[in-house]
């Protein structure tokens, strides 16, 4: 393009007032990376469910444990496919800044259900012949250096005290790049084992695969009503519904980040608007003389906004690279605080046509000015 | 006028010599009246249309040189080029063959602070004959520059005129720059009022602007 070399001298007419433009979009794309990164987290519980999978809990709240018993009750049920059940086990490795999440899975269903957690069959194998095994997430193995045959001490909270100890047997990765790769996995036998009396034979909750999505909301109903009056009401809901319902104990997260990337994104546009401005201002005399020799209002338009964007487009693309390389850093920092994080081509995207129209919006403004220009009152101000 | 002519406008300030410059070249437009030059009628001529009339006919050289200070003096002298369908190839024989009519084939890469005031306004000069437009447009062009390099310009300007054959319709207070001009004409109050060549004036001796 002929216009190509007129467009960055203007740009780099003034070098330190680039850098520190490009600096602001650089940082307020990092932020907003990051801000949508971690809203992504929080809501991929949501967004990855599946369709054909119910959660069920205790109706009073999901601390309170629900019976065994229930199990074959629900294997009942028309349109239930299968049934399985976890516990929350809440331990501590070493250390409570150390936090993963540990499950008492049922070993029979767990693959059946969460098809979407691969462990080979051979570790899966070895996982059920050993009573103290355990099936672990590779995220929370690549953290702690674990291998297969680590022995790996629990401090019990929740169910009892002391140490349980477990042998690594095998280790589970996602089908996708958002699926959780975080857990722990131990035996139910086990579990029961050595809980109190009075706790076994109670599940946490469980988890129902039915036969067609479509079915999902009537057997929901379905087993709601079949332990209705009874000590244990259920409450039962998608996964997708269970997730949304669980991210918002922590508060309205998506309209806090909302809030804040559009206070962001709006202070940009101010700074970047202001830029434009006044490069425009201090070039009316230039501006000027480019349309008395024959360049159009357009062109005049053109070269402002090709500025704005250029600007837009590097410092949105300096902020993704920084959160590109900062996200997976930060994720290693919160050591397991948050859901994983992910920058995921979405957010990159979105971020990148976020830039974009802010460039486009701060200098449309400065040029529609310059288009406007009058050329003799132009000239006149020199 | 004719082709080839070189007229100087004279008067106290604010008499409408800029403003006369600025009808005849297409900047401005007149409250009443027709303007037409070079038999275009540009008075109602769509701004779009203007301006392309301009890039085609009008060469203007300003009193502050008003050239691109980050662009050398190459960048400037091609700017009304680019415009144009010429390859890259025939935008550089143009700028160069402009350049070497004022005399500054050396100081092609040169940026205006890297030049003297004289130099800018050669520059600004070669800006505005490297189209080959149909007249230029001087607004006071040795307005801002010492005597030595002011005869320089009216040097150039002449030899535009005598050797290249280009009209030139120049705004100066200098009589001694006005003296260079074949036809001085002498403004008051947006008024025509005398002419150093009394037979191109029309009967009457006064040509309300």
């Amino acid at each position: 393009m002929k216009f190509r070399r007129l467009i960055f001298a203007n740009l780099f007419r003034k070098k330190i007032r680039l850098l520190l433009t490009i600096g602001s979009f650089a940082v307020a794309l990092f932020l907003f990376s990051f801000l949508a990164v971690v809203r992504d987290a929080f809501s991929r519980g949501a967004d990855i469910a599946s369709a054909d999978r119910l959660f069920v809990i205790n109706r009073t709240s999901i601390i309170n444990p629900i019976p065994l018993s229930y199990r074959d009750k629900m294997l009942r049920i028309p349109g239930v496919k299968m049934v399985t059940h976890d516990n929350w086990f809440g331990g501590v490795y070493q250390d409570e800044k150390n936090f993963f999440p540990q499950f008492v899975v049922d070993p029979e269903n767990q693959r059946q259900v969460f098809p979407e957690l691969i462990v080979s069959d051979e570790e899966w194998a070895n996982f059920l012949k050993d009573r103290q095994g355990a099936i672990v997430g590779v995220r929370t193995a690549e953290r702690f250096g674990w291998k297969i045959g680590d022995r790996i001490p629990l401090k019990a909270t929740i169910w009892g005290a002391g140490n349980w100890e477990f042998n690594i047997d095998g280790f589970y990765h996602g089908k996708r790049p958002q699926d959780d790769e975080t857990q722990f996995w131990m035996q139910w036998d086990f579990f029961q084992e050595h809980v109190p009396d009075a706790l076994k034979g109670q599940v946490g909750w469980y988890i129902v695969r039915v036969d067609s999505p479509d079915d999902a909301v009537r057997v929901a109903k379905n087993i709601d009503a079949e332990f209705a009056n009874s000590p244990f009401e259920t409450k039962t809901e998608t996964e997708s519904a269970f997730a949304a319902s669980w991210v918002k104990q922590f508060g309205n997260i998506r309209f806090l980040i909302l809030s804040i990337g559009t206070v962001v994104f709006f202070t940009l546009l101010l700074v970047t608007g202001n830029t434009m401005a006044i490069s425009v201002r201090e070039r009316t005399a230039e501006l000027a003389v480019f349309k008395a020799i024959g360049y159009s209002d357009r062109k005049v338009l053109f070269f402002v906004l090709a500025e704005s964007l250029a600007i837009a487009i590097v410092g949105g693309l300096l902020g993704l690279l920084l959160a590109g390389l900062a996200i997976p850093v930060l994720a290693n920092a919160l050591n397991g605080m948050l859901p994983q994080l992910v920058l995921a081509p979405s957010v990159f995207a979105l971020g990148f046509m976020t830039a974009l129209a802010v460039g486009l919006a701060s200098g449309l403004l400065p040029g529609l000015g310059a288009m406007r220009l009058q050329i003799v009152n132009a000239l006149r101000r020199i | 006028m004719d082709k080839s002519d070189f007229v100087a406008f004279m008067g106290p300030s604010g008499s409408g010599k800029t403003t006369l410059l600025n009808l005849l070249g297409g900047l401005d437009v007149p409250t009443r009246g027709n303007i037409t030059v070079a038999g275009d009628e540009i008075t109602h001529m769509s701004g779009h249309k203007l301006t392309e009339w301009r890039a085609r006919h009008v060469g203007f050289v300003f009193q502050m040189y008003n050239l691109i200070p980050v662009l050398t003096a190459f960048q400037n002298v091609e700017l009304p080029l680019l415009l144009t369908k010429l390859s890259k190839a025939q935008r550089r024989n143009h700028v160069e063959t402009a350049l070497g009519v004022v005399g500054l084939a050396d100081r092609m890469s040169h940026y205006p602070r890297q030049l003297s005031g004289g130099q800018e306004q050669r520059v600004a000069i070669a800006r505005a004959i490297v189209a080959d437009p149909t007249f230029l447009l001087c607004d006071e062009p040795t307005g801002d520059l010492d005597r030595q390099s002011a005869d320089e310009i009216m040097a150039l300007i002449e030899r535009l005129v005598r050797e290249y054959g280009k009209t030139v319709l120049m705004v100066t207070h200098d009589p001694v720059v006005a003296r260079r001009a074949g036809t001085t004409l002498h403004l008051e109050k947006g008024v025509l009022v005398e002419s150093a060549e009394p037979e191109r004036v029309a009967a009457g001796g006064r040509h309300e602007i």
